[in-house]
């Protein structure tokens, strides 16, 4: 439930401001940036995601630690579901529904 | 050996391992409550309380947050799911905990429309997309996940998005934490921190723990190591007399919070004058209810909904078990007739619940640090 997804900002959405494109081991979806407004993170820094929001920003150092306790408490395939499931995109991804519990 | 091959420092984890025996007096006992479900799962995970002396006492906290809800508000939610035309949205962790007349996901097996999603964002997408429907989301969780929610009612506000509301489920920690401390059957020595809530709402409000209760509080990370560390401090405090507010997750929580986060939970809620907790009783206070300026996206206030209370299946004992007045396995049902595949209680069903990591890691006990290192 409290999971900490960390998650490195590849670029910002042009039509929102508030969205940006994140990668996690290699999925890229859209986070929404609205509880980083004070310190807006840019693309090339890390942050922490939790149900599709960046909570807060990290070391690239801390990032890596971060993923490697999610792998530790078995997590990091529930985190990857996880943000498989955003669905910020632009597609329609209303399969969701269709998927299992993590 | 599996665990052991993982860590990046074994001689760091021995090192605290051995400092936690030489700090804790052998003439005391030490009762240390880890809050968060978190720090719950990681302590039986990486088989931790092995590597504590027997007169130090690792008691699990209430920071669960499906274990905590009581079973009416289950049943209150799902009571809306079956009207046809409503779609009744909440996190996976949520699916399989079981209300008066089935878990979520047998109300989708029986037809209803009750979808899983990761975000609250993703729940408000499916009020855009169906706009013939109303979407409710029924949001839990402690401050982490609080000001998602908030933000997420904000856009629906913004977007004058009228067929989506949230069922607010939403508790705040520390009134759990007083509730515990005021318990006559509870006594405490410290208590290690949740680490997540905490980049919300900062080590601050904690404080009164430590001033008034005069216990010590140690925001934690979840690596073994960091919750090793965390013991250790607290043990450090505890050795001198003292008692402080420490925080050895730094590298993730700031000292202040995250003030965006709570601007936003503060424009959408407020606090609730009480709130029951499955296990806790009702508490003052304890949750987040949605302001009367947003009250059209209020599940609660625009729905008749029926305000049912559940007592738990008689021979469950998650309340004893949530409060730490019982040990998981103590639990008459625990292993038997609730298991994490079959659950009767919540306490089984979430990875962060005491009985599911004590199920998955100590009843069918695997191959850990502490018991590798002395094999």
């Amino acid at each position: 439930m409290c999971l900490a997804i960390p998650g490195k900002i590849l670029e910002l959405d042009s039509q929102n401001p508030m969205l940006a494109l994140v990668e996690v081991v290699g999925v890229r979806r859209k986070v929404d940036l609205g509880l980083l407004q004070d310190e807006p993170p840019v693309p090339g820094d890390w942050v922490l995601i939790h149900v599709g929001f960046a909570m807060s920003k990290i070391s690239a150092a801390d990032a890596e630690d971060q993923m490697r306790t999610l792998m530790m408490l078995g997590e990091a395939e529930a985190a990857l579901q996880e943000v498989r499931g955003y669905g910020l995109e632009n597609e329609d991804r209303e399969h969701l529904g269709q998927r299992q519990p993590s | 050996m599996k665990y052991v091959d993982e860590f990046r420092t074994p001689e760091l984890i021995a090192k605290a391992g051995e400092e936690i025996r030489k700090l804790a007096g052998p003439n005391r006992h030490y009762r240390i409550m880890e809050v968060c479900g978190g720090h719950t799962h990681a302590i039986y995970r990486f088989g931790l309380k092995d590597l504590m002396p027997s007169n130090v006492e690792l008691i699990h906290g209430p920071g669960c947050p499906v274990c905590v809800l009581p079973m009416g508000r289950i049943d209150d939610g799902l009571s809306l799911a079956a009207d046809p035309s409503f779609i009744f949205a909440a996190f996976g962790d949520m699916m399989r905990v079981p209300g008066t007349h089935g878990s979520p996901l047998e109300y989708k097996a029986r037809g209803m429309d009750v979808r899983i999603v990761y975000s609250p964002a993703d729940a408000l997408k499916l009020a855009r997309n169906n706009p013939e429907k109303h979407v409710i989301f029924f949001a839990i969780g402690f401050e982490t996940t609080a000001p998602s929610t908030a933000l997420t009612l904000m856009r629906a506000k913004s977007e004058g998005l009228h067929n989506f509301s949230v069922f607010c489920n939403h508790v705040t920690i520390i009134p759990a934490i007083r509730a515990i401390l005021d318990s006559p059957d509870m006594r405490l020595d410290g208590f290690v921190g949740p680490g997540h809530v905490s980049t919300v709402i900062g080590c601050r409000p904690y404080h009164w723990i430590a001033q008034d209760a005069g216990k010590p509080v140690v925001v934690s990370g979840f690596e073994p190591l960091d919750i090793l560390q965390s013991i250790v401090m607290l043990l450090r405090q505890l050795r001198l007399g003292e008692a402080r507010v420490e925080n050895q997750y730094k590298r993730v929580v700031p000292w202040e919070g995250n003030r965006a986060a709570l601007r936003a939970m503060a424009e959408v809620f407020e606090l609730r004058p009480y709130f029951e907790w499955r296990g806790l009783g009702f508490i003052s206070q304890s949750a987040l209810k949605i302001r009367a300026s947003y009250t059209e996206w209020d599940s609660e206030q625009r729905f008749p909904v029926p305000g049912v209370r559940v007592t738990d299946p008689k021979a469950a004992q998650c309340g004893e078990v949530l409060k730490g007045v019982l040990k998981p396995a103590q639990c008459k049902l625990f292993g038997r007739e609730c298991t994490p595949e079959q659950p009767v209680g919540a306490l089984m069903v979430s990875s962060e619940g005491s009985c599911a990591a004590y199920y998955n890691y100590e009843h069918r006990k695997p191959v850990t640090i502490a018991n590798a290192a002395t094999a």
